[in-house]
């Protein structure tokens, strides 16, 4: 497949969660709250995927669950890429043993994996969306710190930037505008990879009651939720799944289309 | 690689020093007082006070450290503010679900990516080769606990031929019922597992089958499947091996929210429910286990790494 294939069909995918989402704050199908639906309704009628065990609409739900989804990548791309940014330029300019002791540190905040990581932080924190989005975000800040000092690295051995700083050019004019637009198309490429890995860790706390609280619909708890019902209401159960991979495979996709993009421009 | 295994092994000690400390100061620094576990809605001062000594959490923080990593060292993980049993003993007690789950899916998962992510490779010009890939690129992208809930939906409930969940109370004492108990929690976490690995494997073997020493050993009358199986497998290991510890603890994590959708008693349903009852000392111990299995992994795999490419061993000579 083209990279141009990659990268149309990964944006699709995205813009069609985000679209719904957008909707979502313009028109739902109910009120969040409305049970008049009755139980476990089947798909059909007025309720176009039918209604859940408590008789709320579940169309309505998977759109709310849609902007928990959505926000959790938003909301940890930007924790994680802002703290891991800064961290990573300031590890990448630090001297021999600062950077060594940097470098140490990172290797182990990134042999904690998110999962656990993100577990620690609800252990103190209590389940909330916020909570989850901030350890979600604190732990990919591990892995784009890691990253972004290996790239500053090379960046910062190349013969342009000797010349900028023999010409009296000073370090932040020379992370502005020298170091920062060399290392953002990687960057942009991780971004996304990770930003699908957020909305899967979201939903993986989720449903492990870890994450989002009711009544908020994520599409995790919704999918545990679903699953002592799965005989009588299949949709409940697939519904979510089908709309969390769409999300997710959109957003490896763009990332892919990207990287390909980004290793021609290399060539 | 007498010196880099020495200062591989320094390395290895200071980061779980380094993960003991991290996992102490932030469980510490976390709001709520772990005393509150104890105490009844409205106590007393009294109370709250006899609760922090009984829980030593009255020490000033260094101390409160000294006393955990001498705790560890010799073992002891604590009491269960809950069930107040000792944690260390409720830890093993559980490593006979979540360690055979965790191993069986790994050499699942390695089994289904391996000869998937070679022909993916190798026959990228055919019609299988990119749905394979479009296949692991899918597979990376599905919750392993959605994986779970379909396999359920399927096997236990429709064709009743597998237990929904649950594991033996009585263990391995009968080894057919607990087999059966695994078999969906195995076959979800390696189908999972499987998809990243092939995606791995395939760029590995992407990357040797343009390589010169392939084209020799073709001009020397190797078929194309001699000379990757003679030639290339090995090298494509190379990068695939460093992959392969990390994939472990992805594993290991995957067991620990697929044993959550099977409610099987591992290792993961502890620390879930450890995590929900603000079980703080659960918590922390199966928290140490896990991290330090994931940095002697770890450790092991760079080792595996070296002793299977010389140049590694060499970095001088290349």
């Amino acid at each position: 497949m083209s990279k141009r294939l990659h990268l149309y069909i990964g944006l699709v995918l995205v813009l069609i969660v985000a679209g719904a989402v957008l909707v979502s704050y313009l028109w739902l199908p109910f009120a969040p709250d409305d049970t008049s639906g009755g139980r476990l309704a089947p798909p059909g009628g007025d309720h176009l995927l039918g209604t859940d065990k408590l008789g709320r609409d579940l169309l309505t739900q998977l759109l709310i669950g849609g902007r928990i989804a959505l926000g959790t990548a938003l909301g940890a791309v930007a924790v994680g890429g802002v703290l891991g940014l800064g961290a990573g330029l300031l590890a990448g300019f630090a001297t021999r043993w600062l950077d060594d002791a940097a470098a140490v540190v990172l290797d182990i905040l990134i042999a904690f994996p998110t999962l656990l990581l993100a577990m620690l932080i609800v252990a103190g924190t209590g389940a909330s969306l916020g909570t989850a989005i901030l350890a979600i975000g604190l732990a990919m800040a591990a892995i784009v710190a890691r990253l972004v000092r290996v790239l500053v690295k090379q960046v910062l051995g190349r013969d342009y930037i000797t010349a900028a700083r023999v010409a009296g050019v000073s370090w932040p004019r020379i992370v502005l505008s020298h170091v920062l637009p060399n290392i953002a198309p990687v960057l942009l490429v991780n971004l996304a990879l990770q930003a699908g890995l957020a909305v899967l860790a979201e939903a993986s706390l989720s449903y492990l009651g870890l994450g989002t609280p009711p009544p908020n619909a994520s599409w995790g708890r919704m999918l545990f939720e679903a699953q002592a019902t799965v005989l009588t209401s299949p949709v409940a159960a697939i519904a979510p799944g089908l709309a969390l991979v769409t999300l997710v495979i959109g957003m490896n996709l763009t990332a892919d289309g990207l990287r390909l993009g980004v290793s021609d421009a290399d060539r | 690689m007498l010196s880099y295994l020495l200062r591989r092994t320094a390395i290895l000690i200071g980061s779980l020093v380094l993960a003991a400390v991290a996992l102490f100061v932030l469980l510490r620094l976390l709001p709520g007082d772990p005393a509150n576990a104890l105490l009844p809605v409205g106590a007393t001062p009294e109370q709250i006070e006899a609760a922090r000594r009984e829980l030593g959490t009255d020490a000033s923080l260094p101390a409160q450290f000294l006393n955990w990593l001498h705790d560890v060292v010799t073992l002891d993980l604590g009491k269960s503010l809950i069930s107040t049993l000792p944690v260390g003993p409720e830890i093993t007690a559980r490593l006979p679900v979540t360690v055979p789950l965790t191993l069986a899916a790994f050499v699942l998962a390695v089994l289904i990516a391996v000869p998937v992510g070679v022909l993916a490779a190798a026959r990228a010009g055919r019609w299988y080769g990119p749905v394979l890939n479009a296949v692991a690129q899918l597979g990376i992208a599905v919750p392993a606990f959605w994986v779970g809930l379909l396999l359920i939906t399927a096997f236990a409930l429709r064709l009743r031929i597998l237990p929904a969940g649950g594991f033996p109370p009585d263990g391995w004492a009968d080894p057919g019922t607990a087999i059966e108990s695994l078999v969906l929690p195995v076959v979800t976490v390696a189908l999972v597992m499987s998809a990243s690995l092939i995606r791995y494997v395939r760029s590995a073997t992407l990357g040797v089958l343009g390589a010169d020493y392939l084209r020799t050993a073709r001009a020397l009358g190797s078929s194309p499947a001699q000379a990757f199986w003679r030639h290339g497998l090995r090298n494509a290991a190379v990068p695939v091996i460093a992959v392969l510890a990390m994939e472990l603890a992805t594993t290991f994590l995957g067991a620990v929210v697929v044993e959550s959708v099977f409610a099987l008693p591992g290792l993961g349903s502890l620390l879930v429910r450890g995590i929900s009852q603000h079980d703080y000392p659960v918590v922390q111990g199966v928290m140490l286990v896990s991290t330090a299995t994931v940095l002697v992994v770890g450790f092991l795999g760079d080792l595996a790494q070296r002793l299977v490419d010389p140049r590694l061993r060499h970095p001088g000579a290349s």
